[in-house]
């Protein structure tokens, strides 16, 4: 049977951002997707970062289904039973399309519908179940009975990836380098959204939460403002959650999360549209995949292209980026006519020129330093108890604020060696 | 709202096998914890007493892989319900 050029296992951001681009050329593409369309088996939190991707993209994202552009940044510290929120707007944020929450069912099966215009064949319901090798290379796919021989296969099948196990370039999933998300769709007017996050028509808001809400397990809480939705939910780490097994059912966290006090009034009246749960890759630069083999590439978040980076997550940019500079080696293997690993290792190269593979350096210790109960437990406790502390007026009459403070500071254990070498510490992230 | 009736909102479409494979056997001889019966967001994994046996209600998954990581024993084998079946998100 004669050979495609290219099959691209998953229809997801990554895998069809490498179909737009590869369409740009005379090639016969071929996208598989298991659900019944492209973003039917996708869960974001999410929001997706425009400016990284702006000049790799060109106008494959025109005219998309963005959700609202995010102008306000919020963190809350969640103590028990007290908190401390950062509220952050600025014009900046509000003139420039900086980033946006989007929903994946939405923006996936646009872009696909798009992708098939420009001639690329997206197949849904197709699970892809093995690969077909020839010496020692990736010749393509096996789906049930069928086989379809490809020049190049892009493993663009999600953290999962089955392809790059396969293929041997991605070790057995360790429960440390992965966390669990939990989400729910809450619907909500536009007009009741922009009144309770104070934005305007189609902006919106990203909020993230630590501490309490995990019980003080590595993740925390988020909630992203979509048009008339409310995407809010928790991330936990898999090691921890699997620590506090038989004390704690994941499910349980989301409900705690939705009964505090200050996530009630924001979702009030809100109706639960959708539930919905997505793996999250969390190991960092030193846990990635290996990108490449002969006859395959590895992208987005098979690849393990995901950022925590305490104050934020990233990861669909890494996808969208990854799966265009796949498609670029692949256009120019398709020139050379060869399709072996060390043409294909020109992709790991020009990630390393990219933000994909040099954010992901620059935060090579991030998930070391993030594996510190501090950040879960510590701060988000004291630092709203100070608040309190400071705040509240009783019977007896106030002692000095300053004198509050110290002995607060104090007592916390805030001024030990120990915090102030985390600090310290903190220069390296 | 209880777990059952949040993924009762969701669209799926069951195949009459499970995607999810239990090794009952390394279950009982060698694992303590049972971390499947805790991390599993969608609360599908129990324990039936009676015959010392985890079952797991595959209808309801949505697919998102966490208690095979968390499997340290390696008893469950779990692969993508075949294209065509199981969750269907509409707001992903």
């Amino acid at each position: 049977m004669e050979k495609i050029d290219v099959v691209i296992v998953g229809g997801g951001l990554s895998g069809l951002a490498c179909a737009y681009k590869l369409a740009e050329k005379d090639l016969q593409v071929i996208v598989l997707e298991r659900g019944d369309f492209p973003g039917s088996k996708n869960v974001t939190g999410g929001r997706l970062y425009l400016e990284p991707i702006k000049s790799l993209i060109g106008d494959m994202l025109d005219d998309a289904p963005l959700e609202r552009k995010v102008v306000r940044e919020r963190w809350s510290l969640m103590g028990e039973n007290n908190s401390l929120n950062i509220d952050f707007t600025g014009n900046r944020f509000r003139n420039t399309g900086h980033s946006y929450t989007v929903l994946r069912a939405n923006l996936d099966r646009w872009l696909s519908e798009r992708i098939m215009e420009k001639g690329v064949f997206v197949i849904p319901m197709k699970r892809v179940d093995d690969l077909i090798w020839e010496d020692n290379a990736v010749a393509g796919i096996k789906s049930g009975e069928e086989e379809i021989p490809a020049n190049v296969v892009v493993a663009a099948d999600g953290v999962l990836s089955f392809m790059a196990e396969k293929a041997g370039l991605r070790q057995k999933m360790k429960p440390r380098n992965y966390a669990l998300g939990i989400k729910e769709i809450i619907e909500l007017s536009e007009e009741k959204i922009n009144d309770r996050f104070n934005v305007e028509k189609k902006e919106g808001c990203a909020h993230l939460f630590i501490g309490d809400v995990t019980k003080g397990m590595f993740g925390g809480g988020f909630l992203y403002t979509n048009q008339d939705t409310i995407s809010l939910g928790i991330v936990i780490g898999i090691k921890a959650l699997m620590e506090k097994a038989s004390t704690i059912e994941a499910h349980t966290l989301m409900d705690n999360f939705k009964d505090r006090y200050e996530i009630k009034r924001l979702i009030e009246g809100g109706k639960l549209l959708e539930y919905s749960a997505h793996v999250i890759p969390e190991g960092g630069y030193n846990n990635l995949a290996k990108l490449y083999g002969n006859g395959i590439l590895v992208t987005g978040d098979a690849a393990g292209f995901a950022l925590n980076m305490g104050v934020t997550v990233r990861g669909m940019e890494f996808a969208i980026a990854s799966g265009i500079i796949a498609a670029e080696t692949i256009l120019m293997a398709k020139e050379k006519g060869d399709y072996s690993a060390q043409t294909l290792s020109k992709y790991e190269t020009r990630l390393k020129d990219t933000f994909v593979l040099k954010d992901m350096f620059s935060c090579k210790d991030m998930p070391d330093f993030l594996d510190n109960d501090a950040f879960f437990t510590f701060y988000p406790k004291y630092f709203p108890h100070f608040v309190e502390k400071i705040m509240w007026f009783g019977d007896q009459p106030k002692e000095k604020i300053g004198q509050t403070l110290w002995k607060e500071l104090k007592a916390s254990g805030m001024l030990s060696f120990k915090r102030l070498k985390e600090l310290y510490n903190m220069k390296n992230i | 709202m209880r777990v059952d009736e949040k993924l009762a909102l969701d669209a799926f479409r069951t195949c009459k096998e499970s995607h999810i494979k239990i090794n009952h056997e390394i279950c009982r001889t060698r694992c303590k914890i049972k971390y499947c019966l805790f991390v599993c967001p969608g609360h599908l994994y129990t324990l039936n007493e009676e015959n010392n046996e985890i079952v797991v209600e595959f209808a309801g998954c949505l697919e998102c892989g966490t208690c095979k990581i968390a499997c340290s024993e390696g008893a469950i084998e779990w692969q993508y319900p075949n294209g065509e079946y199981g969750v269907q998100y509409r707001f992903g």
